[in-house]
């Protein structure tokens, strides 16, 4: 997995929501749907506390991202933290085993079928 | 600003817990040619922002800190939502067309469905640079030209291909970004290109 540098903006704050760090992995897409496996538990990082409380239903990065108003990468470092906790879980795209065997033709079906449905 | 849309607090409408499979599709295009709007007519959501960013090392070095010089990029972008059935949501984006947001295509929109590239004929020279991108990225895209009422000599479809130079192989459809049937139609006339160049690579594979 690549890392890449980056400056996160803001340094004062985001350097407390990072613990310093400036780099994620590309591991979570912005569509990766993430769970919370637990309960936020007091003292916890206030960020990590709305993330374990927006992902009681299945909730997209890019989700968080726009609700905690931090950049992605940000929230790609602290869903890497919570993740490696234990804390969530991840559902990647394409990864759940009834869409990973479809072929694309059938998987685009499905979207067109949805799509007509709206 | 249309685009500033996520500014009040609102209630956020979850997803079902079956929600298993995210899907990305890109709608990109010059300022102010109507992408918040085509995505706030689809979506069921109202239009999130976000912005990520990302440094580069600069040339040479600042010579009164020492230190290399580095240059931050910002990219806002806003997005909505299709729940497409129990367990398949579709995330639809609207991203500007300037230079620095292809810079983070693949950080952002690797593995995308498609792209829409929205048209204002009043101004097509703002969508050259998105469709040169998109044809290096190898993202399959379909234009949709959206039409304005003050446009006063509007171009039809066949002079906007030429113009742009788009082979024939590059869906066109004409739309009313505010209107939902219509943004409806861009996204199934895109899936519909899709699921044909899908087609016809399993049928050679
Ligand atoms: N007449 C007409 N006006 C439209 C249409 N689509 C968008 N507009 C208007 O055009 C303006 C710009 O639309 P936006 O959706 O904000 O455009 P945008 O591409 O998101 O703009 P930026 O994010 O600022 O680049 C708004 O005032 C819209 O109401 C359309 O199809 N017809
Ligand atoms: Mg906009």
């Amino acid at each position: 997995m690549s890392r890449k540098p980056v400056d996160i903006g803001d340094p004062d704050r985001l350097y407390t929501v990072t613990g310093g760090r400036s780099t994620a992995d590309d591991a979570f897409d912005l569509v990766t749907l993430i769970v919370s496996e637990c309960e936020p538990t007091a003292g916890m990082q206030s960020e990590h506390t709305r993330i374990l409380t927006m992902c009681r239903h299945p909730t997209a990065l890019v989700e968080i991202s726009a609700e905690l108003g931090l950049p992605i990468t940000v929230v790609r470092i602290l869903l890497g933290d919570l993740h490696a906790m234990g804390k969530v879980s991840a559902r990647h795209p394409r990864a759940a085993e009834s869409v990973a065997s479809l072929p694309e033709t059938a998987l685009l079906q499905e979207v067109l079928h949805g799509l007509r449905n709206l | 600003m249309g685009s500033a849309t996520s500014e009040l607090p609102v209630q956020r409408t979850p997803l079902g817990d079956a929600a298993e499979t995210g899907l990305k599709i890109v709608v990109v295009g010059g300022f102010g040619v109507g992408k918040t709007t085509l995505v706030r007519s689809v979506s069921e959501i109202r239009p999130l922002n976000t912005e990520e960013v990302m440094t580069q090392a600069g040339q040479g070095v600042d010579e009164t800190v020492g230190v290399e010089r580095k240059t931050t990029t910002t990219v806002a972008f806003d997005f909505g939502r299709i729940s497409l059935n129990q367990r398949m949501v579709l995330y639809l984006f609207g991203a500007p067309g300037q230079e620095r947001f292809w810079f983070l295509w693949d950080r952002l929109f690797s593995g995308t469905l498609g792209a829409i590239v929205l048209v204002d004929t009043r101004r097509m020279e703002d969508s050259w640079y998105a469709i040169d991108r998109l044809e290096h990225h190898r993202t399959p895209f379909v234009v949709a030209v959206n039409r304005f009422d003050d446009d006063e000599r509007p171009h039809s479809l066949d002079e906007i291909r030429q113009a742009l130079a788009l082979g024939d192989h590059v869906p066109m459809v004409d739309c009313d970004a505010r209107v939902r049937s219509s943004g409806k139609d861009v996204l199934i006339t895109l899936v519909d290109h899709l699921y044909a160049m899908a087609l016809s690579q399993e049928g050679t594979s």
